[in-house]
Formats: structure tokens, sequence, C-alpha cells
């Protein structure tokens, strides 16, 4: 009982993390109809900014914790954001209206590109980060075995959890939000209507990057090790969970990310941590053959 | 100064303002560009010792990369007002040189083909040379198998790989545990490749091509991490070694030969020589490698090729008219697979030794790199893209380094610039009537 609250506890943050990663998937992919390939890298160039950050706030002597974590924070939102920006106007805009597998060969283009890039400036070797916040209580204990729910893990659910609640609003009120979903629901109608849709679309990728950026932020934290290919992995399993809660849905994605997360946990858990990959391939293959639109989706028609 | 002075002249009737907008854009472009360098590339971290990180910093690189930006995009700007006052397009001459490409396919196939022949025997020739030869011929057969499945079918296959490492591992396994030589086991390869194709897209090809594509991607990942884990079978990271080399109609490349098995160079009368099992393994694969390219080309010209193209175009008419896509695209990615399988056997008769390391995702991409940049469906561009692809690390460290960086860039590029691939000029293969 114990070991599974403890799984239960590590999954959910697990969970928050590609959650996050998996709302910019989503939203590319409800808006423009296009598997965002490069979102993983996103994530991973997330990641490296708010180690570096992380530095220079040490070198300028800045020691309060959670002063550094909020000033981090934005830092490494303002500048991913760019890159999601720069991502789409450079190699997603040219291709729309191109022939379907286009904006996807580009993507995977700008993926290879992203990682080298980083791996050249950057160095291949993992980055080490000395943990920021330390520290946790213990929740429960029976048998000897006590479940631990640390500071960060807390700190990183809370944060999704805020995250969650703004973005929800964001989309669901404000006059953003209303373009966007109008965007969704069907382009050229918006257009005609006065929307913007290029600047709509610009804004997703810069939404969908600053999630990813805060994802990149946890997982530096959560870890303490980023390398320059950590981009591929967590992009194909929060792609996976976007699939899994429906491409498309909001509240899906945070759903799919839970879920994956909890899947991985409890499969190192319970069976073997050299598959733990694996198993969410599996659940990506099994989701896609059998349920093509997911736990919140909606079914799509393919029209001539 | 001097495409300025040109650009006055041309649009002299325009207010003079209109330098405005294009320095205003380039400025901006520059604007974003040290943005996005500012973090990653003017901070850079590096080990202290200890498990500590220090920083660097290269903001000298930053103010190159944003002047290089700022030239770039004012120079982009001018040439697309250039071109859009002259009539003759950048895309125009490309598109003549594909087709003068079509048009003399024939001489250009036979003088590839004789280069590839002679290549060997030529007086500037070495043992590394045929080597890279080889490589290169490895990625050609890749490719071309990939286009079956990418090029003419229109399936994105992102863990081409992983039939790729099939094969490999067909052959491995058999040749330890069952002593197959390399003939004996290169038909199994492609059939055990082929099965996995069939198996791994018969529940999956029903998806959309993009959904398709990760799940490509995700079978690839499976593969790679079932080989490096199934140690008992597999070896595990270890990989399997002491793969036999393949032989010449039972003659063996070697000094001396086992009782009762004759030798390569006692048999032919020659002095022993290290090169003859180089040039025969070049050989192999160049004809392994078109046998490939026959039959594709052979198999255009089918139905079941003709099926392919049109589904590529359009699923729901095909559907209309009786063709059932998933037996179609089954059968393209047996066949795709199948190819791959036995690419996968050469590489490890090649190598000697196979492991997991050889069978990434990065392997997937380069060869997709190699159909995309050659264009899609187009045979003569697989080529020279592989050849390019394969040959660039060869000149330098330099170029080494920034390999995937150059691929990565230059498969956006493409897509931008033009979708269907640098020299692919895609007609159909069948027409009705005269298109005019």
């Amino acid at each position: 009982m114990a070991y599974f609250l403890q799984q239960l506890i590590n999954g959910l943050t697990l969970g928050s993390i590609y959650g996050l990663i998996a709302i910019g998937y989503t939203m590319v992919y409800g808006i423009i109809g296009m598997i965002n390939f490069a979102h993983g890298e996103i994530y991973m160039i997330g990641a490296f900014i708010s180690i570096i950050a992380f530095l220079v706030l040490g070198l300028a002597g800045i020691t309060y914790v959670p002063l550094a974590l909020a000033i981090v924070l934005l830092i490494t939102m303002l500048f991913t954001s760019i890159y999601g920006w720069a991502v789409e106007r450079i190699a997603y805009r040219p291709l729309r209206g191109s022939f379907r597998l286009a904006p996807l060969i580009s993507a995977i283009g700008m993926s290879i590109f992203l990682q080298n890039y980083v791996q050249i400036f950057q160095g291949a070797r993992g980055k080490p980060m000395p943990p920021v916040v330390q520290g946790g209580f213990t929740v429960f204990e029976s048998g000897g075995f006590a479940v631990r729910l640390s500071y960060l893990q807390l700190f990183i659910m809370l944060l999704t959890l805020a995250l969650m609640i703004g973005f929800t609003t964001l989309i669901a009120v404000t006059p953003l939000g209303r373009a966007q979903r109008a965007c969704e629901q069907d382009m050229r109608m918006a257009a005609l209507l006065g929307v913007d849709v290029d600047r709509v679309i610009s804004l997703t990728f810069v939404m969908g990057a600053a999630l990813a950026a805060v994802a990149g932020l946890m997982v530096t934290l959560y870890y303490g090790v980023v390398d320059f290919f950590i981009g591929f992995l967590a992009g194909v399993k929060a792609f996976t969970a976007a699939v899994l809660g429906g491409v498309g849905s909001l509240p899906g994605a945070m759903l799919g990310g839970i879920l994956i997360g909890l899947i991985e946990a409890f499969w190192s858990g319970y069976f073997s941590v050299e598959y733990k990959d694996v198993s969410v391939f599996v659940v990506l293959i099994l989701v896609l053959v059998f349920c093509p639109t997911g736990l919140l989706g909606r079914p799509e028609v393919e029209k001539v | 100064m001097t495409a300025a002075a040109g650009l006055a002249v041309d649009s002299a009737a325009k207010p003079p303002a209109f330098w405005v907008p294009f320095l205003k854009d380039a400025v901006l472009a520059a604007l974003v560009a040290v943005l996005l360098a500012l973090p990653l590339v003017g901070l850079q971290t590096y080990d202290i010792g200890g498990g500590a990180l220090g920083i660097r910093t290269h903001f000298d690189w930053v103010a190159i990369g944003g002047a290089a930006v700022f030239a770039g995009r004012l120079a982009l700007r001018v040439l697309q007002q250039l071109y859009r006052t002259r009539p003759t397009g950048r895309a125009r001459v490309l598109t003549s040189i594909a087709a003068w490409g079509n048009r003399q396919a024939l001489p250009i196939t036979l003088l590839g083909i004789g280069f590839a022949v002679a290549l060997p025997f030529l007086p500037f020739s070495s043992r590394y040379l045929i080597d890279l030869g080889t490589t290169v011929l490895i990625y050609v057969m890749l490719g071309w198998g990939l286009n079956v499945v990418v090029g003419l079918a229109g399936l994105l296959d992102l863990g081409y790989v992983a039939f790729y490492a099939v094969g490999a591992y067909t052959f491995g396994l058999l040749a330890r545990d069952l002593d197959f030589t390399f003939w004996e086991a290169l038909p199994f390869s492609g059939l055990v490749a082929a099965s996995f194709g069939v198996v791994l897209g018969f529940p999956v090809l029903r998806l959309r091509g993009d959904y398709l594509a990760i799940v490509t991607l995700g079978f690839g990942e499976i593969i790679r991490i079932v080989l490096l884990n199934w140690a008992p079978v597999t070896g595990g990271p270890n990989g399997i070694g002491g793969i036999p080399r393949p032989s010449f109609f039972g003659l063996h490349f070697a000094r001396s030969a086992p009782e009762g098995v004759a030798t390569f160079h006692q048999f032919f009368g020659l002095e022993f020589s290290p090169d003859h099992r180089v040039i025969f393994l070049y050989f192999v694969i160049l004809a392994m490698a078109l046998l490939t390219n026959a039959f594709t080309l052979r198999i255009r010209q089918l139905p079941i090729g003709r099926a392919w193209e049109a589904l590529r175009e359009d699923e729901v008419a095909c559907r209309a008219l009786g063709i059932n896509p998933t037996t179609v695209k089954l059968s393209a990615f047996a066949i795709g697979a199948m190819f791959g399988g036995f690419a996968g056997c050469f590489f490890a008769t090649r190598q000697g030794f196979i492991s997991p390391e050889s069978f990434t995702f990065i392997e997937s991409a380069t060869i997709l790199a190699i159909v995309v940049l050659g264009g899609m469906g187009s045979q003569l561009g697989v080529v020279l893209a592989a050849v390019l692809l394969v040959s660039l690390p060869e000149f330098g460290r330099a170029f080494a380094e920034f390999r995937m960086l150059i691929f990565g860039a230059a498969m956006v590029g493409v897509m931008v610039w033009r979708p269907r691939g640098l020299i692919a000029h895609r007609e159909p293969t069948l027409r009705l009537g005269s298109s005019r």
C-alpha cells in the first residue's frame, strides 16, 4: 500500500510535467492540424535556459530560493517562447496549405536542427544541476516504508494546477482565447470575421512553448541533470499523452499526461525499469488503433 | 551596392522609401536572432569539476550571428524584389534541370552505373574510397527501399531503421546459432523484415498520415529497446560479434582457408590482398542496390505500383474506385521493409558486428533526409542525396560536427522552398491520353 502510494505520487509529478508539454501538442494540432514534432526540443531548450538562468543568478548573488525560482521561471518562459515563435515563423508558416506531410517533415528537420544546435553550443555531456528545493515530509508510514512527498513534488503539482487554471481561464474568457477557439473551428470563417489568424497561430505556439518551458524547468529541478537528447523521448511521451486524452482537447491533454505519468511510474515500480519506455509506446499504438479520438476528443470527419 | 543600384533603376516608379520596410524587416530578424542566441550561444555552460557548472560568455558569436541574419534577411528580401521584377524565377531553373534530368534519364543512369562499376579500378581509388563507396551504397539502397514507402505510397515511415535492424539481427542470430552463411541468410533477412512490416502495418495502416509517422517511430524505438534489453538472445548492448563474411561462390577471402575450403586468391591464382574482400563487398552492395532500383522501376509500371501512386495523391478517390487502401499500403510497407532487411543483412556481414547502437532514431532520420532531400519518388535524387550526406563528414571534422545541423536545416529549407524535393520532377508514371 505504501509502495503504491509512493508510486502514485511519483507518477502524478511526472504526469504533471508530461501534461504541460502535451498541451503544446494538442493546441497546435487543434488549430492547424499538424504534429509539432519539434515541441520536445522546445522543452529541452527550456530546460537548458533554466539551468543557464540559475547559473547566472547564482553569479549575480541571488540565493533566496523563492525569488530565484520566480525569476528563472519568467526568464525561461520568455526566451523559450521566442524559440516557439521563431520555429513557427521559419518552418511552418510558409508551408500552410502545402501537401499534408510537408509540415511534419519540416518539423522533423527543425527537431534535428535544434538538437544539434544545442549539442554544438552547449556540449554533448549531461549538465548537472545541484538541488535547489530540498526537503519534504512523510505523508504516511506503514511497515517501515515511509511515503515521502518532497516539497519539490508539491511545488511541481501546485504550479501545474495553477497554470492549468490560469490557462483554461485564458482560453475561456479572454478575447485571445475566443479568437483561438474560433480559428480552431473554422480558420477561414474566423479570418473573414476579422480575426488575425497568423497572429493567433503565432500566439498558440508561444503559449505552448511557454508551458513547455515550465516543464523544462521542472524536469531540471526534479532530475538534476539535463542533456540535449531529453526532448525526443519526452516529446513522444507527451504526444502520446495528447493522443490518449484526445487531440485538440486541453483537459484531455492534462488527463492524458497524468495517465502516462502514472502508467510509467507503476510500470517501472511493478514490472521492469528497462521496458518503461516500451509501455508508453504500446499505449500509443493501442490508443491510435482502437480509439483514435482519445478519451475526451471529438471524432474527426474526413472531408473530400 | 551594385544590387542596390540595379534595384533603384528597376523600380524607379516607386517612392524611394521602399527601402525602409526591407531595413526594418532585417533589423527585426536580427533582433530576434540575437534574442534566440543570447542564452544558448552567448552563455556557454562547461564543467568546472566536482559536478558543478561554470559559464563562459561568447557574446561575440551572438553579434556575428545577428549580423549574419541581418545581412541574409536583407539579401533575401532584395533577391525577392529582383525576382518579382524579372519573370525567370529561381524555381524555374531547378525545374528545368529536373526536367532535363528526366529526358536524359538513360544516359545519366548508364554513366552513373558505369562510374560505380569502374570505381574500384580507377587509378585514384583506394581502400578508403571503396569503403566510403560501400557506405554510400548502403544508404542508397536504404533510400531506395524507403522511397517505395514514402515516395511512391506516400506513407511517412519514421521507424524504417527497425527493419534494417531486424534484417541485421536475423542474420546475426542465424549465423551465431545455426551457422548460416551470408547468402543463405539473405532471403531470410528480407522475409523476416517483410513479416515485421506486415505485422506492424496491418493494425496501423488505417491511420492518417501523421499518426502513422508517430506510430512507426514508436515501433522503431520498441525494436531498439527490446534488442538492448533482451540480453540472452540479442546480446544486449554488447551486440553480436563474429558474423561471417560473405564468400564468392564458396571461395573465402582469407590468407589461408581451413582444410578443404578454397580461398579466392588461390583459386584465381592471384597474390593475396585484403582489398579483394573490400572490393567484393562493394560489388555485392552495388548489385543489391541496383536490383532494388530495377525492382522499384518495374513495379511502378504494374497495377500495384500505380495503385501506390494513386493512393498517395488521393486516398478518398482511390477508395471510390475500388482500391483497397489497406492492402495496397501493406504491400508497399512490406516491400520497403524487405529491402531494409536485405540492407541490414549486408550491413551485418560487412561490419562483422552489430549492436543496438547502430539502429537509433537518428539513423531513421538520416535515411528519411536522403529521400526527402533527393525528392520523394526520385531515384536519382536519392543517389545524389546519399553521396552528399555520407561523404560530407569525410571532408573534415568541422563538417562531421555540423552534419546533422546542416541536414536538419536543409530538410526545413527544402520543405519551405521546394516541398517536392530538390530535383523532383514528379509526373505520374501513367497518364490518360495527352496532357495538353
